[in-house]
């Protein structure tokens, strides 16, 4: 019954966990890896062309800030030397127009910048850090050097009231695409998650605001919108399914199916610097473990949807249900299912109090974890 | 959808291209998708170049396509370029 294993078609590469911003919902791990443990740029570019061989189409740069690697200029001309489609997933600074040059001329095709919010203070608010006029430049100079532009507003109940607006300021900018996405309810987002899932109507107004917006901007720009998956009745394949499309590597070069895998228990996870990415993808116990229908719980190996959610996400079933094995509880079938409905009635619950605290008195809001600057 | 202009001349838009030949399946590039090519859609995106209007790659596909009727060939290139417009893959200059 085992179906034949597919290639991986990306790769993750997250170069550093260093970052300038402190954004609330960072879906990085708590325990960052330390800059002396990064991989170098020769193992890079030797494992740039280890995916290409495997049949890996795009890379993705990400952190952390990958800006903050140095080499990353080098580390692009590598991918398009192997015949990789280089994207880089960005928050936009440190970055200045030479380097940017450098970067086009090393063949990098796609930038992927990401905004907190639609105004520079509540951008400041959530990214504990000004970088809005400087966002505003680095947009102008990509698209002054034709390189793919994609915005990404990482989005939640604090900053979906300037939906609107952030629909605006893209339309100002005019990318080829703009992607609306809620937080992803782990790490750093899981602490916060009380203040940053939007409530139920919150959501339904979100998705009139997009609606309208894809319709007004087709042929223009490409609106994509990421809800969270807590509102829905079956849950997402969790990055396409487990093994089957992405393999993500860590600043230290460990590979993992996707890049929460680090919460899971039990788990370990090999690394570039020891085994090649073709025995890591076919081979190792991590890439195998939730590959495939073999390790699912009955009621997912029954289901008809089993082979477009793949059972969900493994870590929403880990931190929900504390079972990295079970179904993912956002799904109705689950009987794990209250839990995310719980959660769902403390938000409205919670926003309920915060409007009625505008006639009487404060009621102490939960606090923000921020995440502290990694050395 | 938007119905692409005879006279205009698309050309992949930024972020998009095709991937090297060298490859044995030819992929068109894009932010997180790659579409697959084969056959007449490799040959419409190849001669997206920005030099050729639509009316002659048209042209050029009707008659390398002899044998299938050529208000369906005009129609199905129409309908390709079309969608690939709105996901913002081709430019129409
Ligand atoms: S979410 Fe914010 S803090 Fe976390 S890595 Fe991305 S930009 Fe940095
Ligand atoms: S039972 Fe499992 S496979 Fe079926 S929809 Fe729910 S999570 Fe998906």
């Amino acid at each position: 019954m085992s179906t034949p294993v597919p290639n991986p078609l990306v790769l993750v590469a997250e170069l550093t966990h260093r970052c300038p911003l402190h954004c609330v919902y960072c879906s990085n791990p708590l325990e960052l890896t330390k800059r002396e443990n990064e991989l170098s740029t020769e193992t890079w570019a030797r494992v740039l062309g280890e995916a290409a061989e495997l049949g890996i189409l795009q890379v993705d740069f990400t952190g952390g800030e990958p800006l903050a690697r140095p080499d990353l200029t080098q580390l692009v001309s590598a991918a398009r030397a192997a015949g990789l489609y280089a994207s880089l997933i960005t928050s936009g600074l440190p970055l200045d127009e030479k380097r940017l040059d450098a970067l086009s001329s090393a063949g990098l095709d796609h930038f992927q910048l990401s905004f907190q919010g639609a105004h520079r203070e509540s951008a400041a608010k959530i990214s504990g850090t000004e970088t809005h006029a400087q966002k505003l430049s680095v947009a102008r100079w990509v698209k002054q050097r034709r390189m793919g532009l994609t915005l990404n507003f990482v989005i939640h109940r604090e900053n979906l009231g300037e939906l609107k607006d952030m629909v605006r300021l893209a339309e100002e900018i005019g990318p080829e695409r703009v992607e609306f996405a809620h937080v992803q309810y782990y790490g750093w987002a899981f602490k916060n998650r009380m203040k940053l899932l939007p409530t139920r109507e919150q959501l339904a107004g979100s998705l009139e605001i997009i609606r309208q917006a894809e319709e007004r901007l087709r042929g223009r720009i490409r609106v994509e919108y990421v809800v969270p998956d807590y509102y829905a009745k079956y849950p997402k394949a969790c990055m396409g399914g487990w093994g089957r499309k992405v393999l993500l590597l860590k600043p230290d070069g460990d590979a993992l199916p996707c890049h929460a895998a680090n919460v899971l228990p039990g788990m370990t996870f090999e690394n570039v610097s020891r085994r090649s990415l073709r025995q890591i993808w076919y081979e190792s116990d991590s890439f195998q473990k939730y590959r495939g229908e073999g390790w699912m719980p009955e009621l997912c190996r029954t289901c008809d949807r089993r082979g477009q959610d793949f059972g969900g996400c493994r870590c929403q079933a880990f931190l929900l249900a504390h079972d990295s094995g079970s179904t993912d509880p956002v799904c109705s079938k689950s009987s794990q299912r209250v839990l995310v409905d719980a959660i769902l009635a403390d938000v409205d619950a919670m926003a309920r109090s915060e409007a009625a605290t505008a006639v009487s008195p404060p009621a102490p809001a939960p606090d923000w974890v921020y995440r502290a600057n990694p050395r | 959808m938007s119905t692409p202009d005879l006279n205009s001349r698309p050309r992949l838009a930024p972020g998009c291209r095709l991937s090297e030949t060298s490859k044995p399946q030819r992929v068109l590039l894009m932010p997180e998708r790659a579409l697959r090519l084969n056959g007449p859609s490799l040959e419409i995106i190849e001669r997206c170049d920005g030099n050729h209007t639509v009316g002659q790659i048209v042209t050029e596909l009707q008659k390398r396509y002899s044998k299938a009727q050529p208000e369906k060939v005009e129609s199905d290139i129409l309908g390709y370029l079309g969608r690939l417009h709105d996901q913002r893959a081709l430019d129409f200059d």
